[in-house]
């Protein structure tokens, strides 16, 4: 037996010769007493003094003991004052009384100084096991309102990195349920200086605070490396190497990345384990899937990891949905999944791309799914390139301008062929000329295209009129990776000089590649409709720059930037 | 047991078999399947005949059961997974790192 704790205990009783016999017994076990004469009295003294148990009489003159333990219990609150009622009554109906007017326990006179002893004792347990319930309940209620606050102040600053980008481009349209964050669903978008848009729709494994830890630094290396130029290939090694590296071995992050160009009217994808995404044409038609050819980005290390993207064709005013798996994996009560056949029948009911979202949240609620916290759609609308204007791009720098005279040249072969990309170099370097900031993007665009020019045409001898159609597309890349796995003979060199005009300068591109060259006249011939897909993106390039001639049959392309 | 464990006479061959919903419920149960053993097995066969259901902490339990028997040198086979399971396991395109059938 535990040694007996001390209580306060009051004792109502009008008898004065009981009330007298009663406090010495429960002083003599070591309580301290208040004794009360009437129900007011004991009403009064509890105000006062807050005993912790109460022997009340039922029967007393002023107020009885029925009315007396009402009151001692409203005024008690939450916390259990036990009261045991003294009482001479007999009768099954005044016992019931006592207990109804919130009583715990009864004791019946003549007292036993041996069983009031265990009754207080056995109440001083109940007591206190409801003061340990009470102070636990409260210690949860204070640890989930600090999680909540945890979680709001992470979601702020969460927003801040990841809505720095532009997922708010009007071409963009999202709908994110408002914790998705905390259960690892994470969607970034932005432009590439070439104005070129990069999006990420990705899911951590697990929920809480662990699946939102991950996508802090995946957020940093997506805009980081989006906004230097990079493409989706070299974004995609380093994502997977970060998270590898920062991840225990359990956790990954299931990730479709896309990367569309409005210049070119192409799409290029990557999917890793996310639910197939959805090609559709401006009516709502599903065109074609993007399914999951690849495993999670943070799994494998990064020499096995195979960041060979899909290109695709896509008309302006053609889109792409995406979603993540807490759509198709929305349960009902027989935990049956509401899966893709039905997200297909919203789709083909779907009449005005406005109501999309509606209607797929719409029929997860009438599937009578359990609403989940990781729900994340997004529909991607191909604009023309007009249409959206990037933002400007902030500079850091001191503003003072670097010396404009300069000539640089530097030849790729064999490997580096194969995986580097020299442009994002190239167009950081180019910052550095103030009076070229202004056109870093026609610069990215103008690099960019003649980089892959020469490396695709010139160096692996592909041929460009492939690209008529979505099958075209997809045969194309593949000879293009085909080709690019095997030895790589050749080269592209890039020549670039600077040099001072006036208040101004002039910079001359020259891209020079191994290639067998091509009939420049005809090409040239070619109206836009003709080249299209198909053709050598000369149009493109003349579009851009204004200045833009190609010798020595093809081989080599030259282009000016004045400012 | 929701999760079973068997070795083989050799001790060379760990059998694990998961019942039910295999997700992170099963944690702690999956990890006691293959940890308690020493010296680790050369193969283990996870066997997914009752298992209703995955989801992505299971893949990520998976993969650390992968890690503990030797990573890219692991001989890991997933055997009787139903069709739903499976097309869990085809969209992560696990295949490419167990034997699944």
């Amino acid at each position: 037996m535990p040694a007996e704790q001390a209580l306060t205990v009051l004792v109502a009783e009008d008898g004065a010769a009981d009330r007298l016999l009663l406090a010495q017994i429960v002083r003599r076990q070591g309580h301290e007493v208040f004794t009360a004469e009437n129900g007011e009295q004991a009403v009064a003294m509890f105000i006062e003094r807050r005993p912790q148990l109460v022997l009340l009489d039922a029967l007393m003159p002023v107020m009885d003991g029925f009315e007396a333990a009402r009151r001692i219990k409203a005024l008690a609150g939450e916390a259990l004052v036990p009261i045991i009622f003294l009482t001479s009554l007999n009768e099954e109906e005044g016992l019931v009384r006592c207990l109804e007017a919130g009583g715990d326990d009864f004791m019946a006179k003549p007292y036993s100084a041996v069983i009031l002893a265990a009754k207080i004792r056995a109440m001083d347990r109940l007591r206190r096991l409801h003061a340990t319930v009470l102070e636990q309940r409260d210690q949860i209620t204070r640890h989930h309102h600090h999680l909540l606050n945890e979680q709001r102040v992470a979601k702020a600053v969460f927003d801040k990195v990841a809505h720095s980008g532009c997922l708010k481009a009007a071409n963009i349209r999202y709908l994110q349920s408002p914790y998705a964050l905390f259960n690892g669903d994470l969607l970034l978008a932005a432009f590439t200086p070439s104005g070129d848009m990069h999006v990420l729709l990705g899911d951590f494994t697990g929920h809480g605070l662990p699946a939102a830890v991950g996508a802090m630094p995946l957020a940093e290396v997506f805009y980081g490396m989006t906004a230097k130029g990079y493409g989706l290939a070299e974004t995609l090694r380093e994502m997977n190497a970060k998270l590898k590296r920062i991840l225990p071995v359990d956790m990954f992050c299931c990730a479709l990345l896309l990367s569309l160009s409005f210049q070119r009217g192409t799409v290029e994808v990557w999917n890793g384990g996310m639910p197939d995404g959805y090609r559709l044409s401006a009516e709502g038609e599903v065109l074609g899937m993007l399914c999951s050819h690849h495993l999670p980005l943070g799994v494998l290390a990064p020499e096995q990891f195979d960041d060979a993207t899909q290109v695709l064709p896509l008309a302006v005013g053609e889109r792409l949905f995406l979603l993540s798996d807490g759509v198709v994996d929305t349960g009902d009560a027989q935990e049956r999944l509401f899966g893709v056949d039905r997200l297909r029948d919203v789709l083909a009911d779907n009449r005005n791309p406005d109501l999309l979202f509606d209607e797929v949240m719409q029929a997860l609620a009438v599937f009578g799914g359990q609403s989940r916290d990781d729900i994340s759609l997004c529909d991607i609308r191909m604009s023309a390139p007009e249409e959206l204007a990037p933002q400007p791009v902030v500079y850091s720098d001191s503003g003072r301008s670097s010396p404009l005279d300069w000539s640089l040249r530097f030849e790729l072969r064999g490997q580096s062929l194969r995986r580097f990309n020299p442009v994002p170099y190239l167009v950081q370097l180019l910052q550095e000329i103030h009076g070229l900031r202004p056109s870093s993007g026609r610069l990215h665009s103008v690099l960019s295209e003649l980089y892959s020019n020469a490396l695709e045409h010139g160096v692996l001898a592909m041929d460009s009129r492939l690209k008529r159609d979505a099958q075209g597309f997809a045969q194309y890349y593949r000879q293009r990776a085909e080709r690019l796995m095997h030895e790589v003979g050749g080269f592209v060199s890039i020549g670039l000089q600077v040099e001072p005009r006036g208040a101004g300068g002039r910079l001359m591109i020259e891209v020079r590649d191994s290639g067998a060259g091509f009939d420049v006249a005809r090409e040239l011939a070619r109206t836009p409709e003709q080249q299209a897909f198909s053709g050598r993106g000369m149009g493109l390039v003349q579009r851009l720059a204004g200045q833009a001639r190609w010798l020595e049959g093809g081989r080599l392309a030259q282009v000016d930037f004045e400012w | 047991m929701a999760v079973e464990s068997d070795f083989s006479q050799d001790g060379k061959k760990l059998t694990i078999k998961v019942k039910g919903r295999f997700d992170f419920g099963k944690h702690q149960e999956f990890r006691e399947a293959y940890e308690r053993q020493c010296p680790r097995p050369d193969s283990v066969v996870v066997d997914l005949k009752e298992a209703t259901y995955l989801d992505s902490s299971a893949l990520g339990m998976l993969l650390l059961l992968r890690d503990h028997v030797g990573g890219e040198e692991s001989d890991i086979r997933v055997v009787h997974a139903s069709p739903d399971v499976r097309k869990i396991l085809a969209i992560s395109n696990f295949e490419k790192l167990f034997d699944i059938s």
